[in-house]
């Protein structure tokens, strides 16, 4: 169970300061909900950074409408920001919220439809709307009032609106501080650090702005203290590394810069977009260039005439993208061109759930392309493999002389998380361009017959000259006439897999090496898991967890671990057939992706089992799968 | 060049190019190909340049003229159909020291690559592009192009071509920044060669449409043409292509045309009445994307490190 129940959250009395002593905590969840614009997300990355100064772990993740500008007080309007706190590293967005802040009721269903609240939650709900001048919003106030109650939500209605009115004319946007004022009594947060914060995030609007918002901070620390009868402690964690704090997105772009790749072509899409906004604004400081190119196509093909030409270069991009640069990541492979593609994995298929999290892009990475056109896959799990990932997908692509596939998803891209600061070095960024002359009689794919590797000649040196053809083609890139050079290519270009898998280690179990139930996941649901596999361990299950890094080629002694194992389930977000059914049997259930593959790799019977809601898998929702199949 | 300079001084240079140099495989296209003609165009101005063959690269899509690159002795790439456009401004984006040249071929560039064409034109990367029309395509066995003309019998239209065909001197002088807009015929090389040359010195993304003629498939769409120059009228212009007078004689028809007038290229590119051949548009003040791109190429290992550590110290709690 988490750490934080119904019962645990019942106010304390502190005999000696006559006032509440505060409750000590492991972890807690905080909300903030509004209509978009309203500043909650300002607020949750203000609380969830002066948390992080203080010494907590922290995952802080937004909440998204589908619409730029959705109806106020509508459901599918909930925006917001959720910060998970923690006495410890968080790794993931935790299960039901433990402390909720809302500026109406109607966004508020939003999220109870989301299943992110349990009896207990203790709600601070804005209740201007109780006195609202239109009868049918006060009708609804009073309704959703009961009705959350009955859910057992402990709801506390204030009056924020009101309270800010005294400092500003316009409290819809000032409100957001206040509230940040009331979290950082209630979680005892330094008040010093967090106006400092204020004075930071303010920076660019000037003195006045920042001296009203430091305000509305004191004065909702000072509301809270007067009117809420209980406080939270948080122990902070021993960390001596100095740390940074930041989201998946943000960390791939600055990977790309520690990389040294010289080149980002790509097309807006959701969720990779904001790669290129943060590399937009800090890629000259490294001499980079970003190509926003006329459409996906183009500008995998943009990144692949730079790689050509010798300079590094990645694209980044979604599902729907993904699709559109097949024909050239094809030609990467035929023509091994090293190139980082970088898919941050959004619903699918087609235009699917743009905003929200799946791993369902496995099988495209893997198999999409026409044609036998193997290449490297990796998948990040965590907001720090982001950032190293990067580094080592462009590095793998030019030693194996290929396309290397990045797979990262939503989760990543918007959680926020701190993480020891990673340092820049020289040897990480792309060597220098070569142009000293091509070796006299050396071919354009001088293929190793043992490793299939090659040196690849750059335009610039003398007598390497030879024409790049995505046609079957010989050893010295000549198009093919003959029968044996097609397969002769194929065999080179597949064991390239064979001579990287030989370089990697079988991934760490997490748990004991043997068991009555493997679960195997790969990218964003590794916190999440494991923290569900540690609860289970924690009363006695013989449950363990292996996360997969490499999909393509997979890790080694995969086969191995899982024989300690009675049973073995893959776990992800993504679809698979429920098992029983009028129409499910053995034969027509489908199985998750890693299943396939894992099926296919070590020919063991493995079960599946995740979803396609477009949330997070929870600690939660998978404690209690494994839990059911621990006890059947 | 060896040559003797004005004070009795033989100039030898370190390297110098021969034609073979820039001589890749045999070329495998059919007999009376108009490609051949551009291809030994392109070799003779990089000869005549002496660009080093290791600075040249030459990007195609698919399709017959797309072989192109093959037939070069110099760096290549052929890559997918209808794609040249977005490799070549890749290769240009991060390595201005390297000419690249774009072979392309009606249905590559004006039919599935037609969206590269839109933003290559605008982007103004320096290179010099090749439409290689034919009215057709050729290497899947005679199909209905965007230029063929109506009437044209093909595989896919075997009752002939229905729609009116595109024009592609039109289109590119319709897009924004466009900065060289030329027409040539494969079947006259000094001609051929002028304008290729005068391309290749432009600053800038350099479209040449090229009539090429495909002995297979429409031999005759160009046949009158070539019998009956009457049909063309030679655009003359300091800033344009010089013909020698023996070769200026060979076309009845010549008109003094300025190609820094866009109106003027616009009405050149729509007539109905002759067709153009030489510059019709050329402006060296349209913004260059690659100058953009390159930005950032001159920093030192030391400043990038600075720089990124710089940035990672913005998140740093």
């Amino acid at each position: 169970m988490s750490a934080s129940t119904t019962s645990e959250l019942a106010p304390q009395t502190d005999p000696k300061a006559g006032g509440p002593a505060p409750l000590r905590l492991d972890q807690h969840i905080v909300e903030i909900v509004s209509d978009s614009g309203e500043g909650a997300q300002k607020a949750g990355q203000t609380f969830g950074a002066v948390s992080a100064k203080m010494g907590n772990g922290v995952w802080t993740v937004e909440i998204i409408p589908a619409e730029i500008k959705p109806p106020a007080r509508s459901r599918a309007g909930a925006s917001g920001i959720r910060v998970r706190l923690g006495s410890k590293p968080i790794t993931n967005m935790g299960d039901e919220a433990d402390l909720v802040v809302a500026f109406n009721e109607q966004v508020l269903y939003g999220r109870v439809e989301q299943g992110a609240y349990k009896p207990g939650t203790k709600i601070l709900l804005e209740n201007r709307w109780a006195t609202d001048g239109l009868d049918e919003i006060r009708e609804q106030y009073a309704k959703a009032l009961a009705d959350f109650r009955s859910q057992g939500f402990d709801v506390i209605e204030l009056p924020m609106e009101e309270e800010c009115r005294k400092l500003t004319k316009n409290p819809r946007l000032g409100k957001n501080m206040f509230v940040v004022g009331m979290l950082c009594h209630i979680y005892e947060r330094d008040l010093d650090k967090v106006n400092d914060e204020v004075a930071f995030v303010f920076a660019k609007k000037g003195a006045k702005v920042i001296e009203l918002n430091q305000q509305l901070l004191r004065a909702g620390a000072e509301f809270a203290k007067a009117n809420l009868p209980f406080r939270f402690h948080i122990a902070p964690w021993e960390n001596e590394k100095p740390m940074v704090v930041m989201n998946g997105n943000q960390a791939l772009a600055l990977g790309i810069m520690a990389a040294g790749i010289e080149t980002v072509a790509m097309y807006p899409i959701t969720p990779a977009t904001s790669v290129s906004h943060h590399l937009g604004s800090v890629y000259p400081a490294v001499g980079g260039c970003l190509h926003q190119a006329e459409d996906e196509i183009a500008a995998i093909g943009f990144a692949i005439g730079a790689s050509y030409a010798g300079k590094t270069a990645a694209t980044v991009t979604s599902g729907p993208g993904l699709a559109l640069k097949t024909e050239f990541l094809g030609l990467a492979v035929m023509a091994e061109i090293p190139l980082v593609i970088i898919d941050v994995q959004r619903g699918g298929p087609s235009t699917g759930l743009p905003t929200k999290v799946e791993q369902g892009d496995l099988l495209a990475a893997l198999h999409g392309t026409p044609g036998d056109a193997p290449k490297i896959i990796l998948a990040a799990s965590t907001i720090e493999e982001c950032y190293h990932f990067v580094i080592l997908s462009r590095r793998l692509a030019e030693a194996f002389r290929g396309p290397v596939i990045l797979l990262t998803d939503a989760n990543l891209a918007t959680g926020v998380s701190p993480f020891p600061r990673p340092p820049a070095k020289e040897e990480w960024f792309a060597p220098p361009l070569d142009q000293s002359p091509w070796s006299e009689g050396l071919k354009p794919y001088a293929w190793n017959p043992e490793t299939g590797l090659s040196p690849r000649p750059i335009p610039g040196q003398v007598g390497g000259e030879y024409v790049l053809t995505g046609l079957a083609h010989t050893d010295e890139s000549h198009v093919a006439y003959d029968p044996t050079s097609n397969q002769t290519g194929c065999e080179m270009r597949s064991l390239k897999l064979a001579a990287l898998q030989k370089t990697l280690k079988p991934p760490k179990v997490h748990g004991d090496p043997e068991g009555d139930l493997l679960v195997v996941g790969w990218g964003s649901t590794l916190g999440a898991i494991e923290e569900a596999v540690d609860r289970l361990r924690a009363e006695g299950f013989r449950v363990s967890s292996v996360h997969l890094r490499f999909l393509s080629p997979l890790e080694p002694g995969l086969a191995e671990i899982f024989k300690h194992f009675k049973s073995i389930l893959s776990v992800g977000i993504s679809y698979n057939d429920p098992p029983d059914g009028p129409l499910m049997n053995e034969e027509t259930r489908r199985h998750a992706a890693l299943t396939v593959v894992l099926r296919e790799h070590t020919r063991m019977d493995i079960d599946s089992w995740g979803h396609c809601y477009g949330q997070p898998l929870t600690p939660g929702t998978i404690y209690a799968e494994l839990r059911q199949r621990l006890t059947r | 060049m060896f040559g003797l300079k004005s004070d009795w001084s033989l100039d030898v240079p370190a390297r110098y190019f021969t034609l073979e140099d820039y001589e890749g495989g045999t070329a495998r296209w059919c007999p009376g190909c108009g490609d051949l003609a551009v291809l030994t165009a392109v070799q003779r101005i990089c000869r005549e340049e002496q660009l080093p063959p290791e600075k040249v690269v030459s990007v195609s899509g698919i399709g017959c003229s797309s072989r192109f690159p093959h037939y070069m002795g110099t760096y290549g790439f052929h890559g997918l159909h209808g794609r040249a456009l977005p490799v070549a401004c890749g290769v240009k984006a991060r390595r201005p020291d390297l000419t690249v040249w774009v072979a392309t071929g009606d249905g590559d560039c004006c039919s599935i690559g037609a969206g590269h064409w839109v933003h290559a034109t605008r982007y103004n990367m320096d290179m010099t592009v090749m439409l290689f029309d034919n009215n057709v395509y050729g290497l899947t066995k005679n199909q209905t192009s965007p230029t063929s003309p109506v009437g044209l019998k093909t595989n896919t239209h075997p009752r002939g071509a229905w729609l009116p065909p595109l024009n592609p001197l039109s289109a590119t002088l319709g897009f924004t920044n466009a900065s060289f807009v030329a027409q040539t015929i494969d079947w006259n090389p000094p001609h051929l060669y002028e304008t290729l040359k005068a391309a290749h010195h432009h600053k800038g993304f350099s479209f040449v449409r090229i009539l090429q003629r495909c002995p297979t498939y429409t031999d005759h769409v160009f046949e009158e043409l070539q019998r009956d120059p009457s049909q063309l009228v030679v655009l003359n212009h300091d800033e344009g292509v010089s013909l020698e007078p023996s070769v200026g004689k060979m076309f009845p028809n010549h008109e003094r045309h300025d190609p820094s007038n866009l109106d003027e290229a616009r009405r050149q590119a729509g007539r109905e009445d002759l067709i153009p051949i030489g510059v019709l548009f050329r402006n060296e003040a349209c913004p260059r994307y690659d100058e953009y791109t390159a930005q950032g190429l001159d920093m030192t290992m030391d400043e990038r490190i600075a720089g990124l550590n710089r940035e990672l110290d913005r998140f740093a709690i």
